[in-house]
């Protein structure tokens, strides 16, 4: 039995559907099944959309919503328990954990009380799915980190960790899209760019994606981001059958 | 020719702004834009600029510019800032013709944070996803993504027909009257993580603005406000104003260049209409939280920004010679200067 969304008022001009409260497939499928039903139905008056975790942030233009006509058109809106089924992306995504590229190996491991090596098997052996975008441009929030590389953040930010930083906190994973100091710890870094303004697309993954990682060494490391300078996406997207 | 500003003095944290970068909120791209949006279209209005046309955000550490090539209109206002074009003291918001080799700056006055300088066409720098606003700490829009300086050569757009048409004029907008009205805020998405009792503390308790105030985030000191269910929450989405508690138990207010998500249960949303009065605080004042309804937030903005579109009609034509009791006149800007000006043929579209 599906459960009525709870709609919560952000200021005038924003409208948050909330499914669940928890870091979970189906909730987040709930979230992408209105985010795609709002842009098919092209709802005039709806600026953008913002989908995280658990609930849907719908800006709207309070000339022509209010939260009460926003709600009762989400409501004649059908969508179900998921998005439209798409073919899945599944992207393969190098990873280095060399040290002069996972500056908080050491210290996550010693916090955690478990070798700098498992923390890379854990990371390794996972398939994560992206929910969302946040904390600044190109920031990848992804769910499926191993329960035992769960570590609060960071009491103060560490300084900025570089673009392409692979970040543990909280029980979740993080790739970094851009340069930014950050409460989170950085085990890895891969080579891929998952914000380019100059590229078509801008950002690399969409929510909903899932995202593998391939070890490679310095050596790779540096010939990718060499490539990836030039404009080469060291990434692969493979197609599940949908 | 065409006309270019050139920037002879820029204090830190003057930046390139325009109505904001939208559209890539779900990328986490911050929508930047101008900190006191009102004051921001004031000055573009006065123009027959929009939210697209890109003007400089003046900040307390001021600015000083020349202009270059042809003859520019210009138009500025915002908090209490003190202008000068050739040496003269000019009204706190106004609308002038900029000659070439004239020098116009701006500094802080007594009070306010912001102030907006358009320039007719708007400034021509380069639209990084579809917007000129600039974010320094992702490096994106304005020049290079980062803050004025001095030697800075700044594109102007085109000029427009209506220009024929202008007047040098004060623009008395009573939107900018300093009253100490509280800040009225709109509760949600989580307000139900705070007891009757915290939510009371929030409402009814004096909150001084500190010194970790910038275009991201204001917080502000006073009393504790305690949630009942800690304060990390599955991080959503967040607005303009939103109120986030954090774990020192205190207001963080996020603000023009905010994420789009946030981590921390939020309280409430400033009121737009009262955004740029909170921007406009400097570190050390003080302001009260009223709480209003998502219903009357929404009218009370659409109010402002129908008054604000109709800013053309608080234009007053400046007298040949600025003198003391002018300029104050002018400077009066809750009403009292309102005969409305005997050449009305001035459109803004």
């Amino acid at each position: 039995m599906q459960e009525e969304p709870r709609y919560l008022p952000a200021g005038e001009a924003a409208l948050v559907v909330e499914f669940g409260a928890a870091i979970d497939p189906k909730i987040h499928n709930r979230v992408l099944a209105l985010d795609a039903a709002i842009r098919v139905a092209h709802l005039d008056g709806v600026c953008e959309t913002v989908p995280t975790y658990r609930s849907l942030m719908i800006h709207f233009d309070p000339r022509k919503f209010t939260h009460e006509a926003l709600i009762d058109a989400l409501a004649s809106l059908r969508y179900g328990e998921a998005p439209p089924a798409r073919r899945k992306r599944r992207w393969q995504i190098p990873a280095c954990y060399d040290p002069a590229h996972a500056e908080d190996l050491a210290e996550a491991a010693a916090l955690l009380g478990i070798s700098q090596e498992r923390i890379v098997c854990l990371h390794l052996n996972a398939t994560y799915r992206v929910y969302m975008y946040g904390f600044a441009p190109g920031y990848v929030f992804l769910g499926g980190l191993a329960p035992e590389l769960t570590l609060p953040r960071r009491a103060q930010p560490r300084p900025a960790a570089p673009a392409g930083a692979l970040l543990i906190a909280g029980g979740q994973a993080l790739i970094a899209g851009c340069a930014m100091p950050t409460g989170w710890y950085m085990t890895g870094r891969t080579p891929a760019k998952i914000f380019d303004p100059a590229r078509s697309p801008l950002f690399l993954m969409n929510i909903g994606d899932e995202v593998c990682f391939e070890r490679i060494g310095s050596l790779a490391f540096d010939a990718l981001q060499s490539k990836a300078e030039l404009g080469e996406v060291p990434a692969t997207a493979i197609l599940d059958e949908a | 020719m065409e006309a270019r500003l050139r920037v002879l003095h820029a204090g830190i944290g003057v930046t390139i702004q325009d109505g904001g970068r939208y559209g890539y909120l779900r990328y986490g791209i911050t929508p930047a834009g101008p900190m006191d949006w009102a004051a921001f279209r004031t000055a573009s209005l006065a123009l027959g600029n929009d939210d697209h046309s890109a003007a400089i955000e003046v900040s307390t550490g001021g600015l000083q510019i020349v202009c270059e090539g042809n003859a520019v209109w210009v138009a500025f206002a915002g908090g209490e800032f003190v202008w000068h074009r050739a040496g003269e003291l000019m009204p706190q918001a106004a609308r002038l013709l900029l000659e070439p080799g004239v020098p116009l700056q701006a500094r802080a006055g007594a009070s306010g944070t912001f102030a907006y300088l358009a320039v007719e066409g708007g400034l021509d720098t380069p639209v990084v996803l579809g917007s000129r606003a600039t974010h320094t700490r992702s490096g994106l829009g304005g020049i290079g993504g980062r803050s004025l300086r001095a030697g800075d050569i700044l594109p102007v757009g085109l000029s427009r027909p209506e220009r024929a048409q202008y007047f040098e004029a004060s623009i008395g907008a009573p939107w900018f009257t300093r009253e100490p009205l509280p800040i009225r805020v709109v509760l949600g998405p989580q307000d139900d993580h705070f007891a009757p009792g915290a939510r009371k503390i929030f409402f009814s308790s004096e909150f001084t603005l500190t010194a970790a105030a910038d275009r991201m985030a204001y917080r502000f000191e006073g009393p504790e406000i305690e949630s009942v269910q800690g304060y990390d929450i599955i991080s959503d989405g967040a607005v303009l104003g939103a109120i986030q508690i954090t774990g020192s138990k205190r207001p963080f207010v996020l603000m023009a260049d905010r994420q789009p998500t946030g981590g921390y249960p939020k309280l409430g949303a400033v009121a737009r209409a009262d955004i740029g009065r909170l921007a406009q605080m400097r570190p050390g004042e003080a302001c009260r939280f009223k709480k209003i309804s998502p219903q009357d937030a929404q009218q009370s903005l659409l109010r402002l920004e129908d008054e604000i579109a109709g800013a053309i009609s608080h234009l007053h034509p400046l007298p040949k010679k600025l003198t003391t009791e002018s300029l104050f006149a002018a400077n009066l800007i809750g009403g009292v200067f309102d005969a409305p000006p005997k050449d009305r043929n001035d459109r803004v579209s």
